[in-house]
């Protein structure tokens, strides 16, 4: 370990270490750390992703794929089933990853770009001078140590401090975050061909179950629910209920419990000498709570204004800007439109939600995009779903017939 | 401070750090560790999901 570097990274998950592979690929000198001592590991993730979209940013690798998909299946509370492609499905569909071993991937390839990389080495605080973040304290076994940067990229995760240090509130409300339960499942009778989404009030308050195949009769059963659910009744209990009533048979071979954010965009993810990537800057799904994609996309973009900032020897939050406006034009819009989704969705009774269900069967979806099953929703349940027509405007095949709708 | 982690319940996951309102909790490795601004504020102990965290007022 140096005492500087150009940038300073923490946290070596999927934004992390594409944000440290970019910097260095840039030419920055770079160091990656990460608090825990085997990257990757313990895994917080039901580990789905959309095939065509990592591959923009990683080359596959049977090593990390613990089984491909064609698109998912969606159960409402009356058990109707709606099939979707995996185009359909979103970034969360396509790959059922292994993220131990994907996580530590990513953090090589971070590595063999050059940037330098420290486990166990925890960051404690920020250094503030005069109004700029100029690096990290750390600690490592048991050391305290200063490390000094141009940049500092939080990449800490859900329970990120890092923006906190700098002055930016990224303290979730209960209803802003989906805490999680899941069991890896073994000798359980699955369809190995689709990611399964079970919706209901009961099984599942403001929340889903997850049913993601892993090869060989193994699958990830996972519950998400909002946290102003959670309390009376936890993710884990209604967890052990789902799987008492449909895999009673099946052995549980690994726990995971999470949170994920589900907050929509946050209003600010620079400062002087700082900008937050993926969980940290609260960068995942509102609906889905999927965040691998996100956070290497956002990542990629975040080292390259890193390197064209300190090429330009300017890196306060006005020059930083650029990493904002950029992640707010593609990531944010599609995050604000899920959050428009989520606010409608979560409040739907079964009964509704079997309406919804009901009103798609016999509706080809086969080449549809996800607005355009929105907007096939919409146009059959305008009623109960009247304020997701926001989410039209702007997009041009539909943009006529909203006005009209909206005009009417 | 009056939060307890039961840390045979505890999966170190950090939800709780991220609803935590004054930054009381941090998830060290495998455990986490509760400092002195907390204000019992009971949030951390309604968005865990297995249960390992208690709030007595
Ligand atoms: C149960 C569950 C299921 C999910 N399922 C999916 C899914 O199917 N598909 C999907 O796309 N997303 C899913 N997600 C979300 C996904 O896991 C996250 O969005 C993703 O991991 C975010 O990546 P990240 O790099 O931002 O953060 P993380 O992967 O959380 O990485 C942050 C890293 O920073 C480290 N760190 C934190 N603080 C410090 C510090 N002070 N010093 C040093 N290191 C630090 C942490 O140890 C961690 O390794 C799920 C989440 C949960 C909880
Ligand atoms: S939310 Fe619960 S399981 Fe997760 S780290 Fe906090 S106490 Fe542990
Ligand atoms: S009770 Fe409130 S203040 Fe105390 S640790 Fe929990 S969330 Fe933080």
């Amino acid at each position: 370990m140096k005492d500087r570097y150009d940038v300073i990274v923490v946290g070596a998950g999927p934004g992390g270490s594409m944000t440290a592979k970019t910097a260095a690929l840039e030419g920055l000198d770079v160091l990656l750390i990460e608090k825990r001592q085997q990257i990757g590991d313990p895994v917080r993730c039901a580990e789905g992703v959309n095939k065509e979209y990592l591959k923009e940013y990683i080359e596959p690798d049977p090593a990390w794929i613990s089984a491909e998909v064609k698109g998912s299946k969606i159960y409402s509370p009356d058990g109707t089933m709606i099939e979707m492609s995996e185009e359909l499905s979103g970034a969360e569909v396509g790959y059922v990853l292994e993220r131990k071993v994907f996580d530590r991937a990513l953090a090589r390839e971070a590595a063999l770009a050059g940037a330098e990389v420290m486990v166990k080495t925890r960051a404690t605080g920020l250094l503030i001078e005069d109004g700029f973040v100029k690096g990290i304290k750390a600690e490592h076994m048991g050391k305290k140590y200063d490390i000094r940067a141009k940049i500092v990229v939080g990449a800490d995760g859900v329970e990120s401090k890092v923006g906190r240090w700098a002055g930016i509130d990224t303290t979730l409300k209960p209803s802003d975050m989906c805490t999680c339960a899941q069991y890896l499942m073994t000798d359980i009778d699955i369809d190995p061909d689709f990611c399964e989404f079970f919706l209901g009030n009961e099984i599942a308050p403001i929340g889903y179950i997850w049913v993601f195949p892993k090869g060989n009769n193994m699958a990830n059963v996972g519950i998400g629910i909002t946290g102003n659910a959670s309390g009376k009744v936890r993710a884990i209990e209604l967890l052990d209920d789902f799987v008492q009533e449909h895999y009673p048979g099946g052995k549980a071979i690994e726990l995971v419990v999470g949170g994920v954010p589900v907050c929509g965009t946050i209003e600010r993810t620079v400062a002087n000498g700082l900008m937050l990537v993926g969980d940290a800057a609260r960068q995942s799904d509102p609906v889905t709570g999927g965040g691998i994609f996100n956070s290497m996309w956002a990542g990629d973009m975040a080292g390259k204004v890193a390197a064209s900032a300190i090429r330009r020897s300017d890196v306060s939050a006005e020059s930083l800007e650029e990493y904002e406006k950029k992640w707010r034009a593609e990531l944010g819009r599609d995050i604000n439109m899920s959050l428009v989704v989520k606010q409608r969705f979560t409040r739907l009774s079964d009964h509704e939600l079997n309406t919804l269900a009901h009103s798609l069967e016999g509706i080809d979806l086969g080449s549809a995009t996800l607005i355009g099953l929105l907007w096939a929703l919409f146009k059959a349940n305008k009623k109960l779903l009247w304020d997701l027509r926001s989410i039209f405007k702007g997009i041009k095949d539909i943009e006529m017939e909203v006005s009209a709708e909206v005009g009417s | 401070m009056t939060v307890s982690v039961d840390r045979f319940k505890c999966g170190y996951c950090g939800a709780c750090v991220s609803v935590c309102p004054t930054g009381a909790l941090e998830l060290m490795e495998t455990w986490i560790e509760v400092d002195g601004s907390c204000n019992d504020c009971g949030i951390c102990a309604k968005i865990c999901p297995v249960g390992a965290l208690e709030v007595s007022k």
